[in-house]
């Protein structure tokens, strides 16, 4: 991780220095523990704050709509699943590929920090005040304790089912690229709703979501979402209503879900930024999937790939549509 | 079928979506041809099917429905080139997640009727409220166990 974090900050100094980009858009460490905060370094001595850890749990990607806005040439660092919404936002002619400079950094996968405020029995009232990265081990301490834990047992749900750690799309590369998975098999995690009876689905939906205070925060994460105005926005008609009752909550998620079909890189940037700790991804997993098994497409993966539904096939599916053939 | 015509029992409402190029033409011509079908849905004329969002169907259930039935153009007689072959692949995902959530398949249906179909608009309407009549009221259903459209519905 160390000699990631140095070996960005050598490129984005070169980079700024030569003027090649105005901006370097990265990470820098958060103000609490287990939380890499979004950076935007704009001259070779900010460049120096750019770091690199398990916690970068965020999206790059999604400040490259902002940066292009303005007019501006951006790096962007960015592991397999950043640089693949980086590929999206290419594709969707959002962001010029001329435009815009990939750092690209093979990934090991980021730690859910939930998952070690579990370890560190958070209940009890122990707080994280630090982590210090030791090879696959993590150094977590706070008052009165310290203790080390594995970093692979810890990494958050997507990282673990991760298909592609590797950046697909790199102007320079701040490590060697590092096995391609993160080892678990995607298709048995992905939606895991479908296993239960049709009665039960809405039971576990409504107990999924039942936190969600409508804070937006996944939204808000979501490299996907750069709508000039969110249809959660929309006054005339208003689509939906602004309170946190099921029907509200329930709408959002399953529209915000719909509008990522064939974009979602399952990069968890939405799970890691609820304050709520809700299970997002039950929820677009199964989008991803069917996108996946249906369309036979990864989002993000090519520049000249065809997001599926912007497209058709004359043999698409239509089973479930009534032909009214027979009398 | 005349079972369902008659005004007996649970009359179901059901939020209809019809493409002006095809199904609702098809609805016309069903009309005019004096073919009966139960008057459980009410129709919303869309210029396409491709102009389907699927907030609609949601909001429809907010709104109240107990089913909604999407109609429109075979694949390749799409008035606008390839509006229904675009709206296919969002019903696919959109059929899927909803379900996936916890929608009974019976109260969302897809069909496809061309303008000189009225017998098959006939049959497909007969089939559409039939499967929804056969679920029941929203309402009635055991309150212990809540399903998706009970909870969706927020009339105002």
């Amino acid at each position: 991780m160390k000699a990631r974090a140095e070996k960005i900050r050598e490129i984005a100094k070169r980079l700024l220095q030569e003027g090649k980009v105005d901006v370097v858009i990265g990470y820098a460490r958060g103000a609490s523990p287990m939380r890499e905060q979004p950076f935007f370094a704009r001259t070779p001595e900010e460049a120096g704050q750019l770091t690199w850890s398990s916690f970068c749990v965020g999206n790059t990607a999604k400040f490259l709509v902002q940066a292009a806005g303005a007019g501006e040439r951006a790096g962007v660092v960015a592991q397999g699943c950043a640089s693949r919404n980086v590929v999206g936002l290419i594709v969707e002619k959002q962001v010029a590929r001329d435009k815009v400079v990939v750092i690209g950094v093979p990934c090991l996968g980021m730690v859910d920090s939930r998952k070690v405020e579990a370890r560190i029995a958070r209940s009890e009232g122990r707080r994280v005040e630090s982590v210090a990265e030791e090879g696959e081990e993590l150094v977590v301490r706070g008052r009165g304790f310290e203790k080390r834990l594995k970093r692979k047992e810890l990494l958050r749900d997507n990282c673990f089912t991760c298909q592609h750690r590797n950046p697909v799309l790199a102007d320079e590369m701040a490590a060697e690229p590092t096995a391609a998975t993160g080892g678990g098999d995607i298709d048995t995690v992905a939606a895991p709703w479908e296993k239960l009876p049709a009665a039960d689905r809405w039971a576990s939906f409504r107990e999924t979501f039942t936190d969600c205070i409508r804070c937006y925060a996944c939204r808000d994460a979501c490299p996907l979402c750069y709508c000039k105005t969110c249809f959660v926005d929309d006054a005339k008609p208003q689509w939906l209503g602004k309170t946190q009752d099921v029907t509200d909550v329930a709408s959002f998620h399953l529209m915000r879900a719909f509008h990522c079909a064939g974009r979602c890189t399952d990069c968890g940037a939405c799970e890691s930024a609820c304050p709520q700790g809700i299970k997002v991804r039950r929820l677009t997993s199964k989008i991803e999937k069917d996108i996946r098994s249906l369309y036979s497409y990864e989002a993000g993966m090519g520049l000249d790939a065809i997001p599926p539904m912007t497209t058709f096939r004359a043999d698409d599916s239509d089973d479930f549509i009534k032909q009214g053939g027979a009398q | 079928m005349s079972e369902c015509t008659e005004h007996s029992g649970f009359r179901p409402r059901i939020a209809a979506f019809f493409c002006n190029w095809c199904t609702y033409g098809g609805a016309d011509l069903a009309g005019v041809n004096r073919l009966k079908y139960p008057a459980d849905f009410r129709v919303v004329r869309l210029p396409c099917t491709g102009r389907m969002n699927p907030e609609f169907v949601l909001h429809a259930f907010r709104q109240g429905v107990d089913g909604v039935w999407v109609s429109g153009c075979h694949p390749g007689d799409c008035h606008y080139i390839a509006g229904n072959m675009y709206a296919r692949r969002r019903f696919t995902i959109l059929k899927e997640l909803l379900e996936y959530a916890g929608l009974d398949p019976g109260r969302l249906h897809f069909s496809w009727i061309s303008s000189a179909e009225a017998e098959k608009f006939q049959r497909t309407a007969v089939d559409v409220i039939e499967a929804v009549r056969a679920l029941g009221p929203v309402n009635a259903a055991n309150v212990a166990a809540k399903t998706m459209v009970m909870e969706l519905r927020k009339v105002i």
